[in-house]
């Protein structure tokens, strides 16, 4: 029996590797219109006819010297690999050359794939596929991954792939006399999605535009989401659900354990989604009809700009402001991705360079950068209360995040390395495949989630029935009332926050605070410790050391800021 | 006259003639597609010595203030 042949698909950064590898496997992955999505690699498995295969996706990379984590982990690859197949973008074909002529160094069997092939006539560019193959002696085949055109083809030509004979001595001259080969340009005139590139990028238009974007965005999600919640989730659990509970409830009546687990307890002589803390109020009502529905909003509206193209562009426009918060135009992704949830967000450090960037960057969306989950349930407790106290939640957050930010950038030794970025072209998603993105974030989020708030909902109980939230109440209580000003009973909530963040904002509920205790309470819980989930993967990305350094910074914030709002609020 | 891209207005277009800096920022820009003789239009410049956004070929790319001084042209 011969192993199973492993393919490996490289290449220039977003020249649309990731596209072309779910094409060929099926596989769910994240793709996106900016460099740098997959910083890790995927693999999976692609069958023709009765051969098959293992496809691993590396992340992108401009040559085969190692001198970041991307090249390291591909050069690796690459040793492993039995077919390579590099994926170019066809609309700059001279840079992507460089690399082509490393790879067939190699002497590993080749094909090249001349991805994006839909744009060059948009961009007046001829290639002569024929004539490349003929030059470079492996097979050359053209596709469009977002279409889907050419990837047939390519399934084929995969097993054409060989080793190449062509030698160059200097590599540019080699480039260039392929160019004048294969590729012939004519004069174009900017298209429409070009020209708002660029004004997108320059500094008046840009900011003016990206002030547009966040606007429309946050509105755009609250609308989703109100919408969900009013005309979807709300009719669903009040009108279907909540009959069902009834029975359930009058089935177990006398209480007892499996009651109190499974309805909670019951306000005034009823289920109350949010306040009666069961499995089978509480633990759904929560991430299903108060989360999930931002969460849908929040992934659709970010998935259009990410396969739009937009989002390298607001790093470069905010790359000046984020260097004085010791920071890089590219920490904006964690950001960004952190607000739909801290876990992405912590594995988009990766995209940094340096140690110290990404501890400022980790450390500060830890703080400061709420989870959409979070976000939902301070809207939805504080929001009773007036709009304005739910923008003072995120003005409290979004000074900690500045004077935390230039404080750190003060005590941190050496400064962020300068942006070097390539900022791809606008791209008008297709629906399919953005779609397909918020269905596997969203599946994401209930599959990892879901399970956690329910544990969190039976610790709640049973951490009450066995008193064990008294003791500590009653250990912290002049703490927390002399210094924070809230009730003793919040000790639960802070407890739960380690696991969920949702369900503890939840939990603040139904103590019946006043107004300003609330919105400490909401700020605390927002950045007081990471949860669970968050706190893992961020302890993999920056390693102990660096973590527990964070945690000390985060409770001497939490500390602080508690203190002073229930001073001054 | 040659002059550092920071120097380069909106708009103009310029062809590198050489290049600052160690061997690694220089091969680094290189294997990007920015090297010698290649031909860049400034896109913009944001203030306080912010980013500089160029256009090479069919691409775009930012470079940080302190790179784009290290990179020379001669406007065309």
């Amino acid at each position: 029996m011969t192993k199973t042949k492993r393919i490996l698909l490289i290449g220039n950064p977003n020249v649309g590797k990731s596209t072309i590898f779910s094409r060929l496997t099926g596989a769910k992955v994240i793709v996106s219109n900016y460099p740098g999505t997959t910083v890790e690699y995927y693999q999976g498995y692609f069958k023709l006819e009765d051969k098959e295969a293992i496809i691993i996706d590396a992340p992108g990379i401009y040559n085969l010297e190692p001198s970041s984590k991307a090249e390291e982990v591909a050069k690796e690859l690459i040793d492993g690999a039995d077919i390579i197949v590099n994926v170019m973008d066809a609309t700059n074909l001279e840079r992507n050359l460089y690399l082509t002529l490393q790879l067939l160094e190699t002497n590993k069997p080749i094909v090249v794939v001349l991805n994006i092939w839909d744009e060059t006539k948009h961009k007046g560019i001829e290639i002569d596929c024929q004539k490349m193959e003929e030059i470079l002696k492996v097979p050359v085949v053209a596709t469009s991954g977002i279409s889907g055109e050419g990837i047939r083809k390519l399934a084929f030509r995969i097993w054409e792939a060989k080793t190449s004979s062509f030698v160059a001595e200097d590599k540019w001259k080699s480039i260039g006399f392929i160019l004048q080969n294969v590729q012939k340009l004519y004069h174009k005139h900017h298209t429409l999605l070009e020209i708002l590139g660029e004004v997108s990028i320059r500094p008046l238009t840009g900011f003016f535009i990206a002030a547009v974007v966040i606007f429309i965005s946050f509105t755009l999600v609250r609308f989703i989401g109100e919408n969900l919640i009013s005309y979807i989730f709300d009719p669903f659990f009040n009108k279907v659900w909540l009959p069902l509970l009834v029975k359930i409830d009058s089935l177990l009546k006398g209480g007892g354990i499996l009651h109190s687990i499974l309805i909670g307890h019951l306000i005034g002589g009823e289920v109350d989604f949010v306040q009666s803390f069961g499995l089978l109020s509480t633990g759904l009502y929560v991430p299903l009809a108060m989360v999930l529905p931002y969460i849908i909003g929040f992934y659709l509206v970010l998935g259009f700009w990410e396969d739009f193209g937009y989002l390298p562009r607001l790093a470069v426009l905010m790359d000046n402001f984020m260097h004085r918060l010791g920071l890089h135009g590219y920490s904006i992704f964690p950001f960004i991705l952190g607000l739909g949830c801290n876990v992405p967000g912590a594995m988009a450090t990766r995209l940094l360079a340096s140690r110290r960037e990404k501890f400022i960057t980790a450390t500060l969306m830890a703080i400061a950068v709420p989870c959409m989950a979070q976000i939902a349930m301070i809207v939805g407790l504080l929001g009773k209360r007036g709009g304005q106290y739910v923008f003072l939640v995120f003005f409290i957050l979004l000074l900690i995040f500045i004077i935390k930010g230039l404080i750190l950038n003060k005590l941190m030794p050496g400064h962020s390395p300068e942006i070097l970025m390539e900022v791809p072209p606008y791209r008008l998603p297709r629906w399919d495949v953005t779609l397909k993105k918020l269905w596997m974030r969203m599946s994401g989020f209930l599959k990892e989630a879901l399970p956690l708030v329910l544990l969190g909902v039976i610790a709640v109980n049973l951490l009450y029935s066995l008193g064990i939230i008294k003791a500590i109440a009653s250990l912290l209580s002049p703490f927390l009332v002399k210094i924070w000003g809230l009730p003793k009973e919040s000790v639960a909530a802070l407890i739960i926050g380690f696991l969920r963040k949702d369900v503890a904002v939840g939990m603040l509920g139904p103590l019946g605070l006043t107004t300003k205790q609330l919105i400490v309470g909401s700020v605390i819980l927002a950045i007081y410790f990471p949860c669970i989930a968050t706190f893992v993967v961020l302890t993999k990305e920056l390693g102990w050391r660096d973590m527990l350094k964070s945690v000390i910074i985060m409770i001497f914030v939490t500390f602080s800021v508690g203190a002073l709002l229930n001073l001054i609020l | 006259m040659e002059i550092d891209l920071t120097k380069l207005p909106p708009g103009h277009r310029g062809v590198i003639v050489r290049v600052e800096g160690g061997v690694g920022f220089i091969k680094k820009l290189e294997y990007m597609g920015i090297r010698q003789g290649k031909i860049v239009r400034k896109i913009s410049s944001h203030f306080l010595r912010g980013p500089q956004t160029v256009r090479v070929d069919n691409f775009d790319v930012a470079i940080g203030f302190g790179m784009a001084r290290k990179i020379f042209v001669k406007e065309v």
